[in-house]
Parts: structure tokens; C-alpha cells; sequence
């Protein structure tokens, strides 16, 4: 009677070093991408780099680029060369229910891991490491935070910023006047036009946004970091088999360096679609994430309690 | 379903989230009244420029209902908050949009307002060609003046045939405010929607800002009803249709 | 203000708009067709005179037809997904997909509407015709399939094709959930270019001349079918 289990104990051992994911039964996300035969990925609009559309409008940046390898090792695991990618667009404020309603598989974009999204869904490894500050008009009078007192804001619906400046708003009675958008080109673009004065966001997108503009000159990214933003892939919960596979990819590019030439790529680099370069040099922060790999999410409200 | 969340003090601002639903049936109120206005006193202006015999004024509206009843209204949203500003002398847009007072809910005052004025129009022009074009030959032959024919005859039994119609292009203003989240303004969806990201309690929300809309449409209707009784047109059938 | 306008931003971006156009006017067959037969049924309903059967239709006509489109969208964007993960105890369930929520949305939201239509049209068949049927021995069902409703809908046509322009307008408003439709297209190559006025200015001329040329088939197509008195 002892050697059944015996049996069944060697032959699970044995096809952990063979056939990891054949042998076993799959479940949750993997299962539904072998049976459906489609992958599907959320991606951004304008969360340059990371997650925006070129000039023939498709998916590209450094979040895409992490993404696809994580799309060639579902392939291997799955044997299925073949597989069929699908982009799906998602804005900040839906990404989460279009993942957990699953009508996405990852979301490959600019999503900071905060603690209280951890209740909702579930994060690969920290990718970037980044913040919020705002962006101004050049010759506009806000040299930092205090100077927005009754002034008009504009935020990107469903973002961690919001909260951080909503938060610091809150604790220094500036009475900011706030004006909701969909999506970060489109915040942008109130700051281009004067309808707000100032944009708060994560400090790398600000760049980003200021690179593509039409005068880049003309604007400035200024303040104190007033959150943390670690980004990462995210995922849905409760999914341990594809959490170890979008882990191991992520941790194997991180091990093998290869994550340098995506980096590269990207932040050091001209990237389409107009040939820009960001000359944004890895921080201390992204290098020890990716030394010690870790999915540690922030707090809600940036610096501020609440 | 636990409604308990909108006790709790919201994320920002101070309020409570019941605090939020509040604005937000506010704002939704206020943005259909204000484009209710402009609605009503513009398209029936043009209402009645289209049953005159002045060629002109009758092309005028016509051109006027079909270009603004032919484009989304979301469209309208954003050509009155984005486009309009950059279209006027600078000193100008910039005062739209940062010297004015709210202007997101101004544009889609307008907005909602002019695009409404299109279809109360054509509600105005049949309710007053659906009156026999005879009593309107007997009022010229007393004597009556074309504008006094409008001014006693057509305007008010024409206002009072159209009752119904213009009760159904209220409560479609009503709901279309909700459009005016495009742009910005914080009326009840936007307000639930923003409720649901803070508290993850969609369905609960949801169903809330479902039940308001649809309690202040019953409330309209029912109002209506007794104001179509008070006015029905003796003889007419299914007037109070 | 006209001087520095950009007709190249609007060139560059005609192969996006394109696909977007065949989302909204894909949507909107889609939703027409679902909302007509759904319409049938719940008019078919309404009409009933067992309450059993006309309450639930009028409850749902009703209900629908005192909710904004926008928040339609929204509960079915964001609930229906968890929804059918819900019913079918399948917490991985295949999600429909933001194309399939949109039509899900717009037909169930469309029905309450071409209901109210399609319940005016029955009721304009004279009774005379329906009697005659039952009179030659036809069942409900075959005095309804064969008699009624072929007559009803001619009479419709016109009314149930400017309801369709009607819902190709209304699909601009899946922007609210980042879809790429003519709309969503339009805007997210204004706001990445910065050129806000050119394409909102002619995203709005596209929808116009569609609609108006539309507009002006369904008028010609009723001079037809109801030849002025």
C-alpha cells in the first residue's frame, strides 16, 4: 500500500525537472489561454515608455517588451508556438476591473503596486521604480507644491498621483481646484493648454510627456517626490501557477542581465515615434529591485496619512 | 449588498461618501435645468422658424436642427470644452478656461443645451402643424395678423398638444448630463464611478445611482401627468398620451 | 486661428479612424439587430394580457428607458465580467471581451427603446386584420408571425432606421471605457498630437455627413412607404 503514493510522489518529482507544466493539471489563467488560444494583454495609450501606441498605433515600450517575454515563455510552457496575442486598451480607470472580469491576462502599462490594489489583484516584480511630481509651464509662477493654493489641478482618473495630491491638498488646506481626465496625454494637454496649471504624476511619465511635446522646452518636471511608485506587471490573484511563470520570466531577465538591454532600449535610447531620447539612467532604486526582486506594494495616499 | 461604505468618511475632501452621491445628483440637476433653459427658449425659437412662410428664417433652422441633431452629442461635449476656446482670440479662450467659473460645467451647459434645442425644435414645428391648418384661415379672416394668429392661436394650443413630447425631451436631457463626465463635470455616473474605485463596492453604487435616476424620472412623470391633465386640449384624443 | 491647421495630423491618422469606423458601425449593426428581435419579444410581451407576462417587460422597459446609456455601459463593463464568474463558479472564466460588453450594452439598452417603437407599430394594425386571422383559423403565433408583424414593421421601417442613426451616435460613448471606436480613435490621436481642434472638427464632420445622408435615405425611404396626405 506504501508504494503507490511512492509512485505517484516519483513521478510528480520526476516531471517537475521534465515536463513542469504537461504532467500537471493546468488551472487558472494558463488553462484559459490553452483552451482559448488567445493570450490577452492589456496595454496604454500614453504611458510613454513603458506602455503607448506607435505612429501605426500598435503596443510598444518597455512594459510591452517585459510582457512579450513573458508571452514567449507562456508559448513554451504551453507548447503552443502558435498562440494568439490580443491588445486590449485599458485607461487607469479600468484596468483593474478589466483584468479581474478577465477580458485581459497582464497588464503591461505604468501601475504602481500599492497595498490596497494587492486586495484586488496580484503583482509581478517591481520593473521601475519612479514618483509623483508635477509638471508646470516653464514660465508659469508654481516653483513647488505650496504655490498651487486655490489654483487649478488636473489628474488622470484612478491613479495613485490623484490620491498622493489630493492627500497633500488635504493636510495643507491649499483649496486646489481639480479637474478629472481619462487618460495622461489627455491631462497633459490641459497643462499645454492652460486649462491647469500643473499635472501631478509619476516623474518618468512627466518626462516622457515632455519629450513627445511640441516644445519641450516649455515646460519643467519640479516638486519633492510626494509618493512612491514601484511599477509591475499586473496580474489576477489567487493563480499560483502563472504567478511563478510571469515571476520566474521576470526574475530570469533580471539574473541574465538582459534587462539592461531592455532599459537601454528604451530610457537611454531614441524610441518612436518621433526619435525621442530620454536619457533617463537607471536609478539606485530600480537597481536594487532588480538585484533583490521583490513585489512590495506602497502605501495609498503617497507621503501623506490618511 | 451592504450600503454601510457610504457612511464612511471618503478619501478626500473631508465629506462622507453619502456626501458625494449628494454633489453629484446636484450637479446632475443643475447641469439638465441650466441646458433645460437654453433648450426650451432656443428650440422654440426655432420651432417656430420652421412653420413660418419667411424662407430664410425657415432655412436657418432647418440648416441649424439638421447640423446639430446630425453629430453625437459627446461630440458637442468636446468641441464646446476643447475646440471652442482655441477657435476664439486668445485672451479670450484663456479665460474660458482659466478665468471663467467652472468651465467644464458651462460647456456642457451649452453643449447639452444647444444639441437639446434641435429636437425640442422639431417637437415645437409638429405640435404646431398638427393644428388644422383651417382655424388658422378662420383667425386671418377675423381680422388677426399673422403674428397675433401665433401669438393667440398657434403658440398656445401648440404648446399644449406638444406637453408629452417635451416631458420625454426633459427627462432625455436628464439622463444625457451624464455625458458631461467627458468633460469633466462630477455629476451622480461620475460620482459613482469614482465612488466604486475608492470603495471597490461597484454593484452596491451602481445600483444606488440606477435607483436615483430612476426615482426622479418617476417623480417627473408623475408631475407631468398631472400638469397634462390641468392643460389637455378638450377634444383632442389621447392627448394625455 | 485657422492658420496653423494641421490637415496632415487628419491624413496620417485615416487608417486608425478607418478600423474605429468599422467598430462603431460594426457595433451599431450588431446592436440593431439584437435590439430589434429583443424589442419584438418584449413588445410582444408588453402586449400580453397576462400580467405575469407584461409586468416583467414593463418593468424592464421602463427601467432601462430612466437610466443613462453611459451608466448602462458602465454596469456591464465592469459587472458583467464578474458576473458570469459569479454564475459559472469559474473564477478564470473566459471574460466577453470589451467588444462583446459594448454590444451586450447597447442591445439590452436598445431593446427598451425599439420596444416602445415596435409595441406602436403592432398597435397600429387594425384589429379588423388580426380578428380576419382568427376568423380563417391561424393560432396566436401565426397571426402574430404572419399576419402582424410583417405589416407592423413596414409601417416601421423609417421609425426603426432613425432609431439606428440614433445608436450609431450613441456608440461614441464607449470613450467612457477607452475603446477605440471612430470616436476613441479621433481622440487619442488629438490628445497624443496635441491637435485637439483638426480632429474634434473633423470627427464631427465625419459623423455629420453620415448621419444627414442617412437621415435623407430613411426620409425618402418613408415618402415611400407613406406617401404625404
Amino acid at each position: 500500500m506504501l508504494r503507490i503514493p511512492h509512485l505517484v510522489a516519483a513521478i510528480a518529482a520526476a516531471s517537475l525537472f521534465t515536463a513542469p507544466v504537461q504532467a500537471q493539471e493546468l488551472t487558472g489563467t494558463l488553462k484559459k489561454i490553452k483552451d482559448t488560444g488567445v493570450i490577452k494583454v492589456g496595454h496604454r495609450d500614453s504611458s510613454v515608455p513603458f506602455s503607448y501606441l506607435d505612429d501605426k498605433q500598435q503596443p510598444i515600450g518597455y512594459g510591452v517588451d517585459i510582457c512579450m517575454k513573458i508571452v514567449d515563455k507562456v508559448k513554451a510552457e504551453l507548447k503552443m508556438p502558435n498562440l494568439k496575442v490580443e491588445f486590449v486598451p485599458v485607461t487607469s480607470q479600468t484596468r483593474i476591473p478589466i483584468l479581474m472580469g478577465g477580458n485581459i491576462d497582464l497588464e503591461c502599462g505604468s501601475t504602481t503596486n500599492s497595498v490596497e490594489r494587492q486586495k484586488q489583484v496580484d503583482f509581478a516584480p517591481t520593473y521601475f521604480v519612479t514618483g509623483t511630481k508635477i509638471i508646470v509651464k516653464k514660465n508659469s509662477d508654481i516653483k513647488g507644491y505650496d504655490d498651487l493654493k486655490g489654483k487649478t489641478v488636473v489628474f488622470t482618473q484612478g491613479t495613485t498621483n490623484e490620491r498622493a495630491m489630493k492627500a497633500y491638498n488635504d493636510e495643507k488646506k491649499l483649496g486646489i481646484n481639480f479637474i478629472p481626465s481619462k487618460d495622461h496625454a489627455e491631462s497633459f494637454l490641459a497643462v499645454q493648454t492652460d486649462r491647469a496649471v500643473a499635472f501631478p504624476m509619476d516623474d518618468i511619465l512627466l518626462y516622457g510627456l515632455k519629450a513627445g511635446a511640441k516644445n519641450p522646452d516649455d515646460f519643467v518636471v519640479i516638486g519633492e517626490f510626494l509618493s512612491d511608485d514601484p511599477y509591475a506587471i499586473m496580474l489576477r490573484r489567487d493563480d499560483p501557477a502563472f504567478k511563478k511563470l510571469v515571476d520566474d520570466t521576470v526574475t530570469g531577465i533580471y539574473k541574465s542581465g538582459e534587462i539592461n538591454k531592455i532599459y537601454t532600449k528604451w530610457f537611454e535610447s531614441k524610441i518612436p515615434p518621433k526619435g525621442i531620447n530620454l536619457y533617463f539612467p537607471m536609478s539606485d532604486g530600480l537597481k536594487a529591485a532588480i538585484k533583490n526582486p521583490n513585489n512590495t506594494g506602497v502605501g495609498a495616499c503617497g507621503k501623506m496619512k490618511c | 449588498m451592504d450600503f454601510g461604505f457610504l457612511s464612511q468618511p471618503a478619501f478626500s475632501g473631508g465629506g462622507t461618501y453619502f456626501d458625494w452621491v449628494i454633489t453629484g445628483i446636484k450637479w446632475t440637476m443643475l447641469v439638465s435645468l441650466c441646458a433645460w433653459v437654453i433648450a426650451f427658449t432656443v428650440g422654440s425659437v426655432l420651432g417656430v422658424m420652421r412653420t413660418t412662410k419667411v424662407v430664410w428664417l425657415k432655412g436657418l433652422a432647418t440648416v441649424y436642427v439638421e447640423l446639430f441633431r446630425n453629430i453625437p452629442l459627446l461630440v458637442h461635449m468636446f468641441i464646446w470644452y476643447f475646440v471652442m476656446p482655441e477657435l476664439v482670440p486668445k485672451s479670450l479662450g484663456l479665460w474660458m478656461k482659466q478665468g471663467m467659473p467652472m468651465p467644464e460645467f458651462w460647456s456642457a451647459v451649452f453643449a447639452l443645451g444647444f444639441y437639446t434645442a434641435s429636437r425640442v425644435a422639431e417637437q415645437v414645428r409638429s405640435g404646431i402643424e398638427s393644428i388644422p391648418r383651417g382655424q388658422t384661415h378662420a383667425a386671418l379672416a377675423t381680422g388677426l395678423t399673422m403674428p397675433q394668429v401665433y401669438r393667440y392661436l398657434l403658440l398656445p394650443m401648440g404648446y399644449r398638444i406638444v406637453v408629452p413630447p417635451l416631458t420625454s425631451e426633459f427627462l432625455t436631457i436628464f439622463k444625457n448630463s451624464s455625458v458631461a463626465l467627458t468633460i469633466g463635470v462630477l455629476e451622480l455616473t461620475a460620482q459613482a464611478r469614482t465612488i466604486s474605485e475608492y470603495t471597490f463596492r461597484t454593484f452596491e453604487i451602481f445600483t444606488l445611482a440606477t435607483v436615483v435616476y430612476v426615482v426622479i424620472t418617476l417623480a417627473v412623470v408623475v408631475i407631468m401627468q398631472f400638469v397634462e391633465t390641468k392643460i389637455r386640449v378638450p377634444g383632442y384624443i389621447g392627448t394625455g398620451r | 486661428m485657422f492658420s496653423d491647421f494641421d490637415f496632415d495630423v487628419i491624413q496620417r491618422a485615416l487608417p486608425y479612424m478607418g478600423q474605429g469606423m468599422m467598430f462603431s458601425l460594426g457595433l451599431t449593426a450588431l446592436a440593431m439587430i439584437g435590439g430589434i428581435v429583443l424589442g419584438t419579444v418584449l413588445a410582444l410581451m408588453r402586449l400580453s394580457s397576462i400580467k405575469a407576462i407584461s409586468l416583467p417587460a414593463s418593468g424592464y422597459v421602463n427601467l432601462l428607458r430612466s437610466t443613462p446609456l453611459i451608466l448602462v455601459i458602465f454596469w456591464f463593463y465592469f459587472l458583467v465580467p464578474i458576473a458570469i464568474k459569479h454564475f459559472s463558479g469559474d473564477s478564470y472564466a473566459q471574460g466577453i471581451g470589451p467588444f462583446h460588453s459594448a454590444l451586450i450594452a447597447f442591445t439590452l439598452f436598445e431593446a427598451a427603446y425599439y420596444c416602445e417603437i415596435i409595441r406602436a407599430g403592432i398597435q397600429s394594425v387594425p384589429a379588423g386584420q388580426i380578428n380576419a386571422a382568427y376568423a380563417l383559423g391561424l393560432n396566436y403565433w401565426q397571426a402574430t408571425i404572419q399576419v402582424v408583424l410583417p405589416q407592423a414593421f413596414r409601417n416601421m421601417v423609417p421609425i426603426l432606421l432613425t432609431q439606428g442613426i440614433i445608436l450609431f451616435q450613441d456608440t461614441s460613448l464607449v470613450y467612457v471605457v477607452g475603446l477605440t471606436d471612430f470616436m476613441g480613435a479621433a481622440s487619442k490621436v488629438a490628445q497624443r498630437d496635441g491637435r485637439l481642434v483638426e480632429m474634434y472638427l473633423f470627427a464631427a464632420l465625419v459623423y455629420f455627413v453620415l448621419c444627414f445622408i442617412a437621415s435623407l435615405i430613411v426620409k425618402r425611404l418613408q415618402m415611400r412607404i407613406t406617401p404625404p396626405r
